[in-house]
């Protein structure tokens, strides 16, 4: 019998015939911190680490936020890496918000933001089609990836699909009046919420802030065209799915933009210069993104993504058959 | 693994740990079927042999190449099954290995799932087509080469080994440029980056042979 790393730690957690050896094993002692910023009324920021997915900080790296319903309630936005973030989480949302948690948006797929949904009813999960689509294509390899690299941090964790779909326009959750969009770019669904009351933009994974943009699943020209979207809805704030708060609502959007704008034709030229993928990892990195943490590393990453796709469309056939 | 790897391969040759074999990595191994490693062994003089190690692999070596009328400098993109060193052992004229590598972390699986063209079904419809250019610069001629071509390891049910097996360059005047032997822990859809001396303009000629002895030939120009 092959047993996943996964399938064990759940074994060990469930199967009373074990339960004496789990009972004298050590216990796990990682506690994820929730520092909530208030940011808007009855809305609260909770920052991820600008950092990669890491045993060190328990993969809590994407930001979530709370929202207080007038009836009561709250509802999330993204809800962290695993079971036991995102059980931290709703008491937190309970707490802050004198109720229970109503409803939990997804902006996207990726693990860092969506295998939270575990500690849920899948009924309260909304997530637009796309998104569900990919969580059931890549979910199980990104939580097996969670697991090697996080362990304990994710013990119970499974993935839970979101059962209640979002259709784009205006929701209302206990009162509290939102409205949806559905772009894509970032991933294939890129969920996107303005809060009403606070004139709040959630932006998920389409706009990162000061901390350089991830693009496993991008499609750089289509998240262009939704940074446009973005820039042309009226809101007052924005909340970014890495990086600090932006007041301003425009100035984490326009740094998003720049990056990509900077990134494709950097590999581009790279290519047609006969770089290979380490030497264009090095390539030097605009002094004006400085203030991205995480900037050479997404650069390696994006290099993987793209690089090979770019190569096919840049470099001439020299088969003579082509 | 080093000791058994350094015995089968080395021999009785003597080894040293050496600085002056450059092996460049990424920090993040993104994709653990298609990572790239760079080594520049051009501050040694008389480099016979370039061996690219993985020790923990299923396939430990990637590529051997004789640099016979290149410079010693190889870019290539491997497959891991595991948290592994990687290593560069480079043969000098005076019989001395000289080595050098870092550990590097990925998941598993790299040698142990199917290439994206077998899961897209399409790998045949584009086998052995080749791209590539030279750049002619100050201090060395730029060659890259790349092919399409699954690389299949043999550890993927139901489909058997199958990967290029070698690769020469040749000169305009036919002479030999270089030579590598290629394993399947080179990544599917290989793509090398070779330095050539300076002042040769091409054309040069690449010729690459797989397991099922098909053969694919190119014409690099700048």
């Amino acid at each position: 019998m092959i047993l996943s790393r996964r399938a064990a730690l759940g074994l060990l957690a469930t199967a009373p015939a074990i339960a004496p050896m789990a009972a004298n094993a050590e216990t796990f002692a990682g506690r994820y911190a929730y520092d909530p910023q208030a940011i808007g009324p009855g809305l609260w920021l909770v920052r991820g680490a600008d950092e990669a997915i890491a045993f060190g900080n328990g993969g809590a790296i994407a930001n979530a936020a709370i929202l207080a319903c007038p009836e009561g309630g709250a509802v999330l936005f993204d809800c962290g890496p695993s079971l036991r973030y995102a059980q931290g989480l709703a008491a937190l949302a309970e707490k802050l918000c004198h109720g229970p948690v109503r409803r939990v948006f997804l902006s996207h797929l990726h693990p860092d933001h969506a295998l939270g949904t575990a500690a849920f009813d899948p009924a309260i999960v909304a997530a637009l089609p796309a998104t569900r689509r990919e969580l059931e294509r890549d979910g199980n390899g990104f939580a097996d990836a969670m697991y090697r690299i996080l362990a304990d941090w994710m013990r119970g964790t499974a993935v839970a699909l979101p059962a209640a779909t979002v259709v784009p326009g205006p929701i209302e959750v206990g009162g509290r009046r939102l409205t949806a969009l559905a772009l894509h770019g970032h991933s294939d669904g890129d969920l996107v919420l303005v809060d009403e009351a606070s004139g709040t933009l959630l932006a998920g994974d389409l706009v990162f802030h000061d901390r350089a943009p991830a693009t496993p699943d991008a499609d750089l020209a289509a998240w262009r065209q939704s940074l446009d979207a973005l820039l042309a809805l009226p809101h007052r704030q924005l909340v970014p799915g890495h990086g600090p708060f932006d007041p301003t609502g425009t100035a984490a959007i326009a740094q998003t933009r720049d990056w990509l704008d900077w990134l494709e034709p950097a590999l581009d030229q790279a290519v047609t210069q006969g770089l290979d993928m380490t030497e264009a990892g090095m390539l030097p990195i605009p002094e004006r993104f400085a203030t991205m943490k995480m900037a050479r590393y997404e650069l390696q990453r994006s290099v993987a993504h793209f690089y090979a796709g770019i190569e096919a469309r840049r470099l001439p056939r020299i088969d003579g058959t082509g | 693994m080093w000791a058994n790897h350094a015995a089968w391969l080395l021999g009785k040759a003597p080894v040293r740990f050496d600085p002056a074999v450059i092996v460049t990595m990424p920090d993040v191994t993104e994709n653990q079927h298609v990572f790239p490693v760079t080594v520049d062994a051009r501050a040694l003089p008389k480099v016979q042999r370039i061996v690219v190690l993985m020790d923990l692999n299923p396939l430990p070596v990637a590529i051997d190449y004789q640099p016979e009328g290149a410079l010693a400098y190889v870019s290539l993109r491997i497959k891991l099954d595991q948290r592994t060193p990687v290593r560069a052992l480079v043969l000098t004229a005076d019989g001395i290995w000289h080595v050098a590598g870092r550990w590097v972390d990925a998941a598993g699986g790299g040698c142990s799932a199917p290439p994206v063209s077998r899961v897209k079904g399409d790998w045949a419809q584009h086998l052995g087509e080749m791209r590539g250019r030279l750049w002619p610069q100050a201090d060395q001629t730029r060659l890259r080469v790349t092919v399409r071509h699954p690389m299949d390891t043999g550890y993927v049910d139901n489909i058997a080994a199958y990967n290029i097996e070698s690769l020469r360059l040749r000169g305009a005047a036919g002479q030999a440029l270089g030579t590598m032997t290629i394993n399947g822990s080179v990544s599917e859809d290989p793509a090398f980056t070779l330095l050539l001396p300076p002042g040769l303009g091409g054309p040069v000629q690449v010729h690459m042979a797989d397991s099922n002895g098909r053969t694919f030939d190119g014409t690099l120009a700048p």
